[in-house]
């Protein structure tokens, strides 16, 4: 009995590490190919309006409210310790150095990431992606970087709308709503707030958008025939991307500041 | 043309292709015939490289697949049309675009050329009208012929045809193999087709192989293969159950129901039909 669970522990362990060797390779090849021509700019931009330009609504709605609760709620405890004129730092710098950048990529991953894993996953069973190969085309090319570069374009940008939103947000909740002054919430924003709060965010939001675009279209790459098994490479894929982009989260900010 | 040599592939324990060998020359149209999930799909694939053969050798045009560089593989697959069962069309795309695309992504022909070849192409196939339509807004045998149209449109040495009639009604069907026949008469192509469609097929091929238990068990023409006094070509031909000459480990796999379509089918010897005899 004993042998046996080692034996099925052991093959475990070497189909994981199998997988996560396969994976890799498939990051390798993609950023491989994003470094060599001939890159499809069309189909860039297209996806650039698909992962950016169409979650710019639903990122909009997610910063403002974002903004608003942190000053509901931030407000009362900065007043207990006299420091209201804080709220415009706190509310700014929490969304530019984690929330923005953090929130953005689940909703991207919500949005779009689940719809590239299901278009992917799709081609691959109805054998659009076999048809690509038998005409020369290498797959990874046409179908996975142009979403790569334009999550790249798209991650940063969007994460940037949700900042701004975020901070006009916790402007009406703290200036028009709570009573506090417009010109110390933003005056304190920027004695407190420096480029690298900014510029961190949006390298957060770089290495998401590489996440995000990896995780989706290698699950919907890789997925069984059939409408179950694309369902459930659409639900792995946000599963493991979101996991993904909280893990490298703590990383990267230990990293970056 | 095509040359395969001992070809064997394992999925796990289990061995799918034992050891194909056939030849295949210029200009012949050759069906693949055999129980479903006995391996022709797969022999198929192995055929353009799209999976590679765990033992066995396959050459075309002189080629060894196993043996060429990304380039060469690449040239290869440019000379290869291949029909895939369910269409495999870009549903994103028209059907103008679906034909066109080949020409656009590996030619460097201009766009006024592009159209004349895609009209060309959709004319072959009478879809000309449907230039403008998506995959979606298809008929089975509409997309079948869409297929064939991307297919040729690089002007291949070499087609393969993955059961292109699967869920087609029988008068497309046979609309779909005549138009299959008529283009590999006009155009003189090496074909391949693997089909369930007996004694349709044996109307526009020239020879037919059975792949049984993983090997090509018979490899004729139709009119010798039909008299084969091999137990396994004759009830297949017929379309009586196969399961008596099935080992024992592949009778439970079989699908339930079978014996009630194939005590139908068995009516009538197929090879009766053949040649422009009346299927009526």
């Amino acid at each position: 009995m004993k042998p046996n669970c080692i034996t099925a522990m052991g093959a475990g362990a070497t189909a994981g590490i199998g997988r996560l060797g396969t994976t890799g390779l498939f990051l390798a090849h993609t950023l491989f190919c994003c470094l060599t021509p001939p890159v499809k700019g069309t189909r860039v931009l297209k996806q650039i309006w698909f992962i950016g330009w169409k979650s710019m609504l639903v990122i909009a709605l997610t910063g403002t409210f974002t903004g608003m609760v942190l000053a509901l709620q931030s407000f009362p405890t900065l007043r207990r310790v006299g420091s209201e004129a804080l709220l415009g730092p706190l509310v700014a710098l929490s969304l530019t150095r984690e929330l923005g950048p953090v929130l953005t990529a689940l909703m991207v991953t919500g949005r779009a990431g689940s719809a590239i894993a299901a278009e992917i996953g799709i081609m691959r069973t109805t054998e659009q992606i076999d048809a690509l190969e038998l005409m020369g085309l290498n797959p990874l090319r046409y179908v996975v970087v142009p979403n790569l570069l334009a999550a790249l374009v798209a991650l940063p940008l969007l994460t940037a709308v949700f900042d701004v939103v975020g901070t006009w947000g916790g402007y009406l909740v703290g200036v028009r709503l709570l009573g506090l002054d417009g010109g110390t919430y933003f005056g304190e924003i920027s004695n407190h707030a420096e480029m690298k709060d900014i510029l961190g965010g949006i390298y957060k939001a770089l290495t998401f958008g590489l996440i995000i675009v990896w995780v989706c279209c290698y699950k919907g790459y890789h997925s069984r025939f059939g409408a179950e098994g694309v369902s459930a490479a659409t639900t792995q894929a946000v599963v493991n991307s979101s996991v993904l982009i909280l893990v490298w989260d703590y990383f990267v900010t230990s990293v970056v500041f | 043309m095509i040359r395969v040599e001992g070809v064997c592939k394992s999925f796990g324990s289990q061995a799918v292709l034992r050891g194909v060998s056939f030849d295949i020359q210029p200009g012949e149209f050759t069906a693949l015939i055999g129980l479903s999930g006995c391996g022709k799909s797969l022999l198929l694939k192995h055929l353009v490289g799209l999976l590679k053969p765990d033992r066995g050798r396959i050459w075309i045009g002189g080629q060894d697949i196993g043996q060429a560089s990304g380039r060469q593989l690449e040239f290869l697959r440019s000379r290869i049309g291949f029909v895939f069962q369910g269409g495999a069309l870009f549903d994103s795309m028209t059907v103008y675009d679906n034909v066109a695309f080949p020409l656009r992504e590996k030619t460097r022909l201009r766009e006024a050329d592009v159209r004349r070849k895609v009209e060309e192409e959709l004319e072959l196939v009478g879809l000309h009208d449907a230039a403008g339509k998506f995959p979606a807004q298809l008929s089975g045998g509409m997309l079948k012929r869409v297929a064939l149209a991307r297919a040729l449109v690089r002007d291949p040495e070499i087609v393969l045809f993955d059961e292109p009639t699967t869920g087609l009604d029988p008068v497309v069907s046979r609309a779909v193999l005549e138009l299959f026949g008529s283009v590999h008469e006009r155009l003189k192509l090496t074909g391949i087709l693997v089909s369930h469609e007996i004694p349709r097929i044996f109307e526009i091929v020239q020879r037919v192989a059975m792949l049984h238990e993983g090997r090509i068990i018979a490899m004729d023409p139709p009119e010798r293969f039909c008299a084969l006094p091999n137990p396994v070509v004759q009830q297949f031909v017929n379309g009586s159950r196969v399961e008596q000459c099935v080992s024992p480990a592949r009778a439970p796999n079989r699908m339930p129901g079978r014996r009630e379509r194939t005590a139908l089918l068995s009516t009538a010897n197929p090879c009766h039909l053949m040649r422009g005899a009346s299927l009526t």
